[in-house]
């Protein structure tokens, strides 16, 4: 079904894509840049010096109170308590299945005051999923309009991003975040990402977020920057093994399956969390599937939704699958039982109506030179 | 990018007609839409195709999409090299990304394609 494009929601950017001359695709309700100059050359600018991604679509919601640290401890799988100010956490909210409702990142700006940012295809679902656990003696509000979200990923973002802040990246480690101005305007600068590379996540007041991107694209030209869309960022995430939640991690998925158990919590401090009885019990017996990365031995691109065989017995769907533009073969990922899912094992996938191989690897696909 | 000697077809394929061969590609229009080719089947040598069936698959990162024959005719030559660097049909549509060559089985097939200007006309609607 097509989406009229005035029933779209734009971002704060969606003006300078058009100019761009970006190719628009709607997604979750949003007007999107899927690419600008050719998603090959985007997706290796990332990977060799730099992308600038909007990704304002995103959710933010924030939790203050005496309690909400207490209630996040209770809704999410990683332990919110070994968070300091100004650092982040990958994480999840679990159901009692131990599937995920969402995958999230929650961020501590001090003890009383946490944020939590969300898929975008999920704002509601989640916040509604949030306020029906009750948050007690905290206030939860969601803040998804009022923040705008540019990501600068790739080896020269630190490079790029330095000229335009008065102090030290080097300073702000690996999921920790601190604010600063970017060029005279207010931003929540945290070193988190979606690529695989290092980089940085901005989160800027939404009347800031062009001159913000131009003052990016310009200090990054002679870098070798360039405005990435939806497409690499699929792309790359892919390469570094990272879930796209609706594909490789839903409802249906437990988060020990999806290869997410090292976000699973079970200290004692953390207390009883929503999934944790399966999930504990998934850690400790093994879970019956597992999340693997595939590479294509034969001829052939496998995608989201081709069935999957180990022998002639059908063993699912494809969860994500692309060519890799950075590796430069055709990679995928798939559920298959734990005990058939070493890396070696041959499987084959079907591509209009022929069998084509492929074989388990390890993941991350890519994994960035340090 | 709309060559005059070229025909056309609403599914984007273009075809060279030379006396009883027939050379066929995808248009400008239709790689742009596709964006960064990364793979490509075509037909064998031999192989009869019909008129509006499909004869092989040019995927994109993003994109799968089915060859249309536009013409009837077996397959002569299948540019087996290009298999090999998709991408050219990117960079030359019309030129080194041929696809296949025909021997035109249904002469009268040919007046049903479009000439330039009624293609370019066409992807100017499409458009809008």
């Amino acid at each position: 079904m097509e989406q009229a494009a005035v029933a779209l929601r734009k971002t704060p950017l969606n003006a300078w894509h058009r100019a761009s001359g970006a190719k628009m695709v709607p997604f979750g309700g949003w007007d999107m840049p899927v690419e600008y100059s050719g998603l090959i050359a985007e997706h290796r600018a990332v990977r060799t010096a730099a992308g600038l991604f909007d990704v304002s679509h995103m959710g933010e919601f924030t939790l203050t109170g005496p309690g909400a640290l207490a209630f996040l401890q209770r809704v999410t799988c990683n332990d919110v308590a070994k968070l300091v100010d100004g650092q982040a956490q990958y994480s999840a909210l679990p159901m009692p299945s131990g599937a995920p409702v969402d995958d999230i990142i929650v961020s501590r700006r001090g003890a009383e005051s946490f944020l939590i940012v969300v898929n975008a295809s999920n704002i509601d679902k989640d916040f509604a999923w949030l306020q029906q656990h009750g948050p007690r003696d905290c206030e939860l509000t969601n803040r998804s309009d009022d923040y705008a979200l540019i990501a600068l990923q790739g080896p020269k973002a630190a490079a790029i991003l330095q000229s335009l802040v008065t102090f030290d990246l080097a300073t702000v480690a690996y999921y920790h975040f601190r604010e600063g101005d970017v060029s005279g305007c207010w931003a929540s600068i945290s070193r988190t990402g979606y690529t695989g590379e290092d980089g940085f996540e901005l989160m800027v007041a939404p009347e800031h977020a062009e001159p913000v991107w131009r003052k990016l694209t310009d200090t990054g030209r002679e870098h070798g920057l360039l405005p990435v869309g939806l497409g690499a960022r699929d792309t790359l995430r892919l390469e570094a093994r990272l879930c796209l939640y609706g594909n490789d991690i839903d409802e249906t998925t437990s988060l020990v399956e999806a290869g997410l158990g090292w976000t699973i919590a079970l200290v004692d401090h953390k207390g009883d969390f929503v999934g944790r009885g399966v999930l504990e019990s998934q850690k400790k017996n093994g879970a019956p599937r597992k999340l693997v990365g595939f590479e294509m031995i034969e001829r052939g691109i496998a995608r989201h939704g081709y069935a999957v065989y180990l022998g002639d017995e059908r063993q699912g769907v494809v969860t994500s699958g692309s060519y890799a533009p950075f590796l430069q073969k055709n990679i995928g990922l798939c559920y298959l039982p734990t005990s058939q899912s070493a890396v070696g094992t041959e499987i084959s996938v079907e591509i209009r109506e022929r069998r084509v191989g492929a074989r388990v690897v390890p993941t991350p696909f890519y994994k960035r030179p340090r | 990018m709309y060559p005059e000697d070229l025909r056309y077809t609403k599914d984007h394929e273009w075809v060279r007609v030379q006396g009883e061969r027939g050379t066929i590609g995808i248009t400008d229009h239709a790689q742009k839409q596709l964006g960064d080719v990364v793979f490509l089947e075509l037909p064998a040598v031999g192989r009869t195709l019909k008129q509006h069936e499909t004869f092989g698959t040019v995927e994109s990162v993003k994109a799968v999409s089915e060859l249309f024959a536009p013409l009837s005719g077996a397959v002569l030559e299948a540019n087996t090299a290009l298999s090999q660097q998709p991408e050219k049909i990117n960079t030359d549509p019309y030129g080194e990304a041929w696809m296949v060559v025909v021997k035109l089985s249904v002469s009268t097939e040919v007046a049903e394609l479009m000439d330039a200007s009624a293609y370019r006309a066409y992807v100017e609607s499409e458009a809008k």
